[in-house]
């Protein structure tokens, strides 16, 4: 999957951080939305959806990639 | 499955019908004819106009079209039948259901008077263009009532360059949420960006002139000139098509832990009123991030499940410069104290005990620090231990 942040959306709420702290982090000055992986282990996966889920500010969106048979 | 209300709540529950894998009909029916947008930002940016209103658009119609609903927009459902398991449209059409999600939110209190011209709501995105095209007209600005909404509102005017009052009957803002303390802080943010405040006197009524507001009258018999009155008194839940359906309606749909109402009906977000165990008692929440999870919580229950639906609550508000956001829940007789910062630098935190316990913690500008405290209503910290410690030192909340 790939991860994109919008930066102008965010609202500092730093939900995606108590989801998945591996993958997102809050600039210490304001808050604001850090995405520490573009491309974040499958493992991590389930986390990443439930932050971009819960984002009050929607802010965070998942690509999914096309599923291998 | 059927989901009345097509919100933040509504839309989140379809999703997670789909996300769980649940593949048969299901009906989204909204009473607006706009696409599902987001609230928070109307009273912000789309007032000031740092927005355009579609940027508040949650999905596009590929992603709705995606979730393969019968998706009926513009259509306000009149009534349910419980034992017959059907909900009628405005249009007279009636649709089955095996499963229902209420999520039909609140709608705005109002003062009698209220069609004046210039008298506003804000509720809608059609309510928050309709406020921003008449604020760009440059008019003296009253807002009624000094919560959330009320002061957000005056702040985006202030911000607009405009002449603004604010009104409101409690000694201080923002008080039932958050107290004396934080709310004689709101006060002097508001002061200090040329926002005139009438705090602890109660408004009579409103005055016109031709069809139009012209003020609005308090309590003391003085009467503020206004040319837009905008009307933040709260709201009440969006019920009046459920009444005489058995469900128990007292403050919004009555629902037990799991968000249930009635077998095989749920409720989700500002109309749902439910049994919270983590904080053990029973709440409804007006907030932006209850009304996604308490979707998903209601949804997994509908689909088998038996979680109780627990959260710290979490919501915020943006006023000027100033960010406060807060976990948890905020009695009226809560101790505060404050545990980092200092409010003299607009840069602090606060924890909130009641019956010994945290209950809520508050930052102000400090979003990073507040995250990290939230672990002390997660865990139900005693508020003697936490009360009697000093000031956390920076290094232990960053």
């Amino acid at each position: 999957m790939k991860v994109i942040v919008d930066q102008n959306k965010c609202v500092a709420s730093g939900q995606c951080v108590l989801s998945a702290p591996d993958v997102f982090d809050q600039r210490e000055e304001d808050g604001i939305v850090v995405l520490l992986t573009e491309k974040p282990p499958d493992g991590l996966a389930d986390d990443v959806r439930q932050a971009a889920a819960l984002c009050p500010a929607q802010a965070i969106w998942v690509e999914e990639e096309e599923k291998k048979e | 499955m059927v989901i009345v209300g097509a919100s933040a709540a509504g839309l989140t529950a379809a999703e997670t019908l789909r996300r769980r894998g649940w593949n048969g009909e299901l009906t989204l029916i909204g009473d607006e004819s706009r696409l599902p947008y987001d609230r928070p930002p109307l009273s912000k940016q789309i007032l000031t106009g740092a927005w355009e209103p579609e940027r508040t658009t949650l999905r596009t119609l590929r992603d709705l079209d995606r979730l393969k609903a019968d998706l009926r927009l513009g259509q306000r459902a009149v009534a349910l039948d419980v034992p017959g398991r059907r909900v009628r449209l405005g249009g007279g059409e009636s649709i089955g259901f095996d499963a229902l999600v209420i999520a039909t939110g609140v709608a705005p209190r109002r003062l009698p008077d209220s069609d004046l011209a210039g008298v506003h709501v804000l509720r809608t995105l059609d309510d928050a263009i309709a406020l921003r095209a008449a604020l760009l007209a440059g008019p003296r600005v009253v807002v009624v009532g000094a919560g959330f909404l009320g002061t957000e509102v005056a702040a985006a005017a202030r911000v607009m360059g405009l002449e603004v009052t604010v009104a409101e009957p409690e000694p201080v803002p923002v008080r039932r949420p958050f107290g004396d303390r934080v709310g004689e802080l709101v006060a002097d943010l508001h002061r200090d960006h040329g926002t005139r405040l009438r705090c602890g006197v109660g408004v009579r009524r409103l005055r016109g002139a031709g069809g139009r507001v012209a003020g609005v009258e308090l309590g003391d018999g003085t009467t503020l000139p206004a040319d837009v009155v905008v009307l933040a008194l709260g709201s009440t839940p969006a019920t009046g098509w459920l009444s005489g359906s058995g469900l128990r309606l007292r403050d919004g749909v009555e629902c037990d832990a799991l968000c249930e109402a009635a077998p095989g009906i749920y409720a989700a977000g500002d109309v749902a009123s439910w049994f919270n165990p983590h904080f053990g008692t029973r709440m409804r929440l007006e907030h932006r991030m209850n009304a996604t999870e308490q979707a998903m919580a209601a949804v997994g229950n509908l689909l088998g499940g038996y979680t109780p639906f627990a959260p710290v609550p979490y919501f915020w508000t943006d006023q000027y410069d100033t960010r406060i956001q807060a976990y948890g829940i905020f009695p009226p007789d809560a101790e505060m104290r404050i545990v980092y910062g200092d409010p003299s630098d607009g840069h602090f935190a606060a924890a909130y005990g009641h019956h010994g316990r945290v209950v809520g913690v508050l930052g102000w500008n400090a979003p990073r620090q507040v995250r990290t405290l939230r672990r002390l209503v997660v865990d139900r910290a005693p508020w003697a231990a936490f009360a009697a410690a000093p000031a956390l030192d920076p290094a232990t909340v960053n």
